[in-house]
Protein backbone atom coordinates (compact mmCIF):
# COMPACT_ATOMS: atom_id res chain seq x y z
CA UNK A 1 0.00 0.00 0.00
CA UNK A 2 1.27 3.74 -1.11
CA UNK A 3 1.33 5.90 1.70
CA UNK A 4 -0.34 8.40 -0.08
CA UNK A 5 -3.75 5.59 0.38
CA UNK A 6 -2.57 5.44 4.10
CA UNK A 7 -3.17 9.23 4.38
CA UNK A 8 -6.06 9.05 2.04
CA UNK A 9 -8.05 6.26 4.07
CA UNK A 10 -7.51 8.09 7.49
CA UNK A 11 -8.19 11.07 6.18
CA UNK A 12 -4.32 12.24 7.40
CA UNK A 13 -2.92 15.68 7.23
CA UNK A 14 0.54 15.49 5.81
CA UNK A 15 2.98 17.84 7.75
CA UNK A 16 6.23 16.08 6.50
CA UNK A 17 8.45 14.63 3.41
CA UNK A 18 5.42 14.52 1.40
CA UNK A 19 7.38 13.61 -1.46
CA UNK A 20 7.89 10.22 0.06
CA UNK A 21 3.76 9.53 -0.26
CA UNK A 22 4.29 7.02 -3.50
CA UNK A 23 6.26 4.81 -1.57
CA UNK A 24 4.70 1.50 -0.52
CA UNK A 25 4.34 0.01 3.04
CA UNK A 26 3.72 -3.58 3.71
CA UNK A 27 2.69 -3.31 7.58
CA UNK A 28 2.31 -1.17 10.69
CA UNK A 29 1.76 -0.85 14.22
CA UNK A 30 0.41 0.79 16.91
CA UNK A 31 1.59 1.67 20.25
CA UNK A 32 2.48 4.46 22.93
CA UNK A 33 5.04 2.75 24.43
CA UNK A 34 8.34 3.37 22.42
CA UNK A 35 10.25 0.35 24.74
CA UNK A 36 7.25 -1.92 23.14
CA UNK A 37 8.13 -0.35 19.28
CA UNK A 38 11.95 -1.35 20.06
CA UNK A 39 11.27 -4.78 22.29
CA UNK A 40 8.61 -6.34 19.03
CA UNK A 41 8.42 -4.37 16.22
CA UNK A 42 10.22 -6.48 13.45
CA UNK A 43 9.61 -4.90 10.09
CA UNK A 44 6.62 -3.28 10.63
CA UNK A 45 7.31 0.56 8.45
CA UNK A 46 4.69 3.11 9.83
CA UNK A 47 4.02 3.89 13.37
CA UNK A 48 0.69 4.86 15.03
CA UNK A 49 1.16 6.60 18.21
CA UNK A 50 -0.73 8.80 20.51
CA UNK A 51 2.59 9.95 21.89
CA UNK A 52 3.74 13.01 20.42
CA UNK A 53 8.13 13.68 21.18
CA UNK A 54 10.90 13.64 19.98
CA UNK A 55 11.75 10.37 20.82
CA UNK A 56 8.50 8.82 18.88
CA UNK A 57 10.85 10.04 15.55
CA UNK A 58 13.81 8.53 16.93
CA UNK A 59 12.27 5.27 17.57
CA UNK A 60 10.82 5.11 13.98
CA UNK A 61 14.70 5.92 12.53
CA UNK A 62 16.17 3.36 14.33
CA UNK A 63 13.81 0.39 13.59
CA UNK A 64 13.73 1.48 9.80
CA UNK A 65 10.50 3.06 9.67
CA UNK A 66 9.33 4.98 7.53
CA UNK A 67 5.84 6.92 8.37
CA UNK A 68 4.71 8.07 11.61
CA UNK A 69 0.97 8.55 11.85
CA UNK A 70 -0.31 10.84 15.01
CA UNK A 71 -3.84 9.40 15.92
CA UNK A 72 -6.43 11.48 17.47
CA UNK A 73 -5.28 14.98 15.95
CA UNK A 74 -2.18 15.68 17.70
CA UNK A 75 -0.16 17.65 16.46
CA UNK A 76 3.77 17.46 16.23
CA UNK A 77 6.00 20.45 17.26
CA UNK A 78 7.89 22.22 14.76
CA UNK A 79 11.40 20.44 16.04
CA UNK A 80 9.73 17.05 15.97
CA UNK A 81 9.17 17.89 12.58
CA UNK A 82 12.22 19.04 12.07
CA UNK A 83 13.71 15.74 13.36
CA UNK A 84 11.62 13.99 11.35
CA UNK A 85 12.53 16.17 8.01
CA UNK A 86 16.20 15.71 8.61
CA UNK A 87 15.50 11.58 8.74
CA UNK A 88 13.43 11.71 5.91
CA UNK A 89 10.23 9.90 8.04
CA UNK A 90 6.56 11.04 6.53
CA UNK A 91 4.36 12.69 9.83
CA UNK A 92 0.66 12.43 9.66
CA UNK A 93 -2.11 13.04 11.41
CA UNK A 94 -5.42 12.15 11.38
CA UNK A 95 -8.51 12.54 13.40
CA UNK A 96 -9.22 8.95 14.32
CA UNK A 97 -8.24 6.77 17.53
CA UNK A 98 -6.04 4.98 17.55
CA UNK A 99 -8.14 1.63 17.42
CA UNK A 100 -9.87 3.02 14.71
CA UNK A 101 -6.98 4.20 12.69
CA UNK A 102 -5.79 0.79 12.97
CA UNK A 103 -8.59 -0.86 12.11
CA UNK A 104 -9.07 0.67 9.29
CA UNK A 105 -5.68 0.19 7.65
CA UNK A 106 -5.80 -3.41 8.36
CA UNK A 107 -9.33 -3.87 6.96
CA UNK A 108 -7.94 -1.91 3.73
CA UNK A 109 -5.44 -4.56 3.39
CA UNK A 110 -2.13 -3.83 4.79
CA UNK A 111 -0.46 -6.22 6.87
CA UNK A 112 -1.96 -8.86 5.18
CA UNK A 113 -0.56 -9.23 1.97
CA UNK A 114 2.62 -9.73 4.11
CA UNK A 115 2.39 -12.08 6.26
CA UNK A 116 5.63 -13.84 7.32
CA UNK A 117 6.80 -10.93 6.35
CA UNK A 118 7.46 -10.27 9.72
CA UNK A 119 9.84 -13.14 10.07
CA UNK A 120 12.49 -9.99 9.34
CA UNK A 121 16.05 -10.37 11.21
CA UNK A 122 14.51 -11.14 14.31
CA UNK A 123 17.15 -12.85 16.70
CA UNK A 124 15.71 -14.71 19.51
CA UNK B 1 28.69 16.69 17.73
CA UNK B 2 31.28 13.78 17.53
CA UNK B 3 35.15 13.94 17.50
CA UNK B 4 36.29 11.65 15.41
CA UNK B 5 39.88 10.20 15.79
CA UNK B 6 41.69 7.35 13.78
CA UNK B 7 42.94 5.26 16.27
CA UNK B 8 45.28 3.73 13.47
CA UNK B 9 44.46 2.63 9.83
CA UNK B 10 42.01 -0.22 10.84
CA UNK B 11 39.58 1.86 13.34
CA UNK B 12 37.87 5.03 13.18
CA UNK B 13 36.67 6.34 16.94
CA UNK B 14 34.03 9.19 17.47
CA UNK B 15 33.14 10.31 20.70
CA UNK B 16 29.35 11.61 21.54
CA UNK B 17 28.29 13.68 24.89
CA UNK B 18 24.98 12.75 26.08
CA UNK B 19 23.21 15.17 27.84
CA UNK B 20 21.20 13.99 31.10
CA UNK B 21 19.13 17.42 31.16
CA UNK B 22 17.58 16.93 27.93
CA UNK B 23 15.30 14.42 26.94
CA UNK B 24 14.56 15.88 23.64
CA UNK B 25 17.92 15.61 22.41
CA UNK B 26 18.39 11.82 23.93
CA UNK B 27 19.72 9.74 20.85
CA UNK B 28 21.22 11.85 18.38
CA UNK B 29 24.24 9.68 18.83
CA UNK B 30 22.34 6.84 17.67
CA UNK B 31 21.54 8.80 14.80
CA UNK B 32 24.71 10.41 14.05
CA UNK B 33 26.04 6.67 14.38
CA UNK B 34 23.25 5.05 11.97
CA UNK B 35 24.30 8.03 9.11
CA UNK B 36 27.98 6.98 9.58
CA UNK B 37 27.50 3.42 9.66
CA UNK B 38 25.52 3.99 6.60
CA UNK B 39 28.46 5.91 5.09
CA UNK B 40 30.47 3.22 5.61
CA UNK B 41 28.76 0.94 3.82
CA UNK B 42 27.52 -1.72 6.04
CA UNK B 43 24.49 -4.04 5.71
CA UNK B 44 21.51 -2.72 6.45
CA UNK B 45 20.82 -5.29 9.20
CA UNK B 46 23.90 -4.88 11.32
CA UNK B 47 23.01 -0.95 11.14
CA UNK B 48 19.81 -1.70 12.63
CA UNK B 49 20.98 -4.18 15.44
CA UNK B 50 23.74 -1.01 16.53
CA UNK B 51 21.05 1.64 15.90
CA UNK B 52 18.66 -0.25 18.27
CA UNK B 53 21.24 -1.18 20.93
CA UNK B 54 22.33 2.11 21.13
CA UNK B 55 19.51 3.94 21.00
CA UNK B 56 18.19 1.82 24.67
CA UNK B 57 21.65 2.25 25.64
CA UNK B 58 21.62 6.18 25.75
CA UNK B 59 18.33 6.38 26.25
CA UNK B 60 18.82 4.51 29.49
CA UNK B 61 21.81 7.15 30.48
CA UNK B 62 19.39 9.78 29.82
CA UNK B 63 16.53 8.51 32.19
CA UNK B 64 18.85 6.79 35.05
CA UNK B 65 22.36 8.22 35.01
CA UNK B 66 22.07 12.19 33.75
CA UNK B 67 24.11 11.70 31.00
CA UNK B 68 27.29 9.85 30.20
CA UNK B 69 29.37 9.53 27.28
CA UNK B 70 29.36 7.38 24.51
CA UNK B 71 31.71 5.79 22.29
CA UNK B 72 31.91 3.88 19.17
CA UNK B 73 34.88 2.32 17.47
CA UNK B 74 34.11 1.03 13.99
CA UNK B 75 36.50 -1.85 12.64
CA UNK B 76 36.37 -4.04 9.24
CA UNK B 77 34.33 -6.80 10.68
CA UNK B 78 32.55 -5.32 13.75
CA UNK B 79 31.19 -2.48 15.58
CA UNK B 80 31.84 -1.57 19.29
CA UNK B 81 29.97 0.75 21.27
CA UNK B 82 31.30 2.00 25.13
CA UNK B 83 28.33 3.99 27.20
CA UNK B 84 29.69 4.89 30.34
CA UNK B 85 28.19 7.13 32.91
CA UNK B 86 28.21 8.13 36.30
CA UNK B 87 24.93 7.45 37.30
CA UNK B 88 23.60 5.76 40.50
CA UNK B 89 24.69 2.55 39.08
CA UNK B 90 22.89 -1.03 39.05
CA UNK B 91 22.51 -2.64 41.81
CA UNK B 92 20.87 -5.80 40.80
CA UNK B 93 22.48 -6.34 37.38
CA UNK B 94 20.68 -10.02 37.02
CA UNK B 95 17.02 -8.31 38.02
CA UNK B 96 17.60 -5.64 35.62
CA UNK B 97 18.28 -7.41 32.49
CA UNK B 98 14.82 -9.18 33.36
CA UNK B 99 12.19 -7.81 30.99
CA UNK B 100 9.66 -5.82 32.56
CA UNK B 101 12.25 -4.84 35.42
CA UNK B 102 12.28 -1.42 35.88
CA UNK B 103 12.86 1.68 38.28
CA UNK B 104 11.58 4.20 35.95
CA UNK B 105 9.19 6.92 37.90
CA UNK B 106 5.72 7.38 35.92
CA UNK B 107 6.81 10.67 34.48
CA UNK B 108 9.22 8.15 32.20
CA UNK B 109 6.72 6.01 31.55
CA UNK B 110 4.08 8.94 30.19
CA UNK B 111 7.43 9.90 27.22
CA UNK B 112 7.11 6.38 26.39
CA UNK B 113 9.63 4.37 28.27
CA UNK B 114 10.13 2.53 31.44
CA UNK B 115 8.45 -0.90 30.02
CA UNK B 116 12.02 -2.91 31.69
CA UNK B 117 12.76 -3.76 28.10
CA UNK B 118 15.72 -1.85 27.02
CA UNK B 119 18.73 -3.89 28.12
CA UNK B 120 17.51 -7.69 27.55
CA UNK B 121 16.90 -6.12 24.07
CA UNK B 122 20.44 -4.52 24.10
CA UNK B 123 21.45 -8.02 24.59
CA UNK B 124 19.41 -9.55 22.03
CA UNK B 125 20.66 -7.39 19.20
CA UNK B 126 24.34 -7.73 19.64
CA UNK B 127 27.15 -10.45 19.69
CA UNK B 128 28.57 -9.32 23.26
CA UNK B 129 27.47 -6.99 25.91
CA UNK B 130 29.74 -6.74 29.06
CA UNK B 131 27.86 -4.35 31.78
CA UNK B 132 30.25 -2.83 34.10
CA UNK B 133 28.33 -1.02 37.22
CA UNK B 134 29.07 0.30 41.00
CA UNK B 135 26.55 1.92 43.29
CA UNK B 136 27.10 5.13 43.40
CA UNK B 137 30.05 5.18 41.14
CA UNK B 138 28.20 4.48 37.56
CA UNK B 139 27.89 2.16 34.81
CA UNK B 140 29.82 1.11 31.57
CA UNK B 141 28.39 -1.05 28.70
CA UNK B 142 30.73 -2.51 26.14
CA UNK B 143 28.39 -3.83 23.07
CA UNK B 144 29.83 -5.63 19.86
CA UNK B 145 28.40 -6.28 16.83
CA UNK B 146 29.63 -8.26 14.28
CA UNK B 147 29.24 -7.10 11.14
N1 LIG C 1 22.81 3.46 32.88
C1 LIG C 1 22.08 3.07 33.93
N2 LIG C 1 22.34 3.57 35.17
C2 LIG C 1 21.61 3.17 36.23
N3 LIG C 1 20.60 2.28 36.18
C3 LIG C 1 20.30 1.75 34.97
C4 LIG C 1 21.01 2.11 33.79
N4 LIG C 1 20.50 1.41 32.76
C5 LIG C 1 19.51 0.65 33.27
N5 LIG C 1 19.38 0.84 34.61
C6 LIG C 1 18.46 0.16 35.53
O1 LIG C 1 18.04 -1.07 34.95
C7 LIG C 1 16.61 -1.08 34.81
C8 LIG C 1 16.24 -1.84 33.56
O2 LIG C 1 16.70 -1.13 32.40
P1 LIG C 1 15.95 -1.33 31.01
O3 LIG C 1 16.60 -0.49 29.99
O4 LIG C 1 15.87 -2.79 30.74
O5 LIG C 1 14.47 -0.82 31.34
P2 LIG C 1 13.93 0.68 31.47
O6 LIG C 1 14.96 1.64 30.96
O7 LIG C 1 13.48 0.87 32.86
O8 LIG C 1 12.67 0.67 30.50
P3 LIG C 1 12.73 0.62 28.87
O9 LIG C 1 14.14 0.34 28.48
O10 LIG C 1 11.80 -0.46 28.48
O11 LIG C 1 12.29 1.94 28.41
C9 LIG C 1 16.21 0.38 34.81
O12 LIG C 1 14.87 0.58 35.19
C10 LIG C 1 17.19 0.96 35.81
O13 LIG C 1 16.80 0.67 37.13
MG1 LIG D 1 15.81 1.35 29.06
Amino acid sequence: MKMSEIASILDCRVLCCEDHMNSDVFSACGSDMMSDVLAYVKNQAVLLTGLVNTQVIRTAEMMDMVCVVFVRNKMPTEDILRVAEESGIVVMTTKHRMYEACGMLYASGLNRAEAGHAEGDGRE
Amino acid sequence: MPKVTAVNNEILYYRFDVDGDNFTSAGEASVQTKRILRRVGFPPEAIKRVSIAMYEGEINMVIHASGGVAELYIEEDRVVIVLTDHGPGIENVELAMQEGYSTAPDNIRSLGFGAGMGLPNMKRYTDGMEIETKVGEGTKITMTVNV
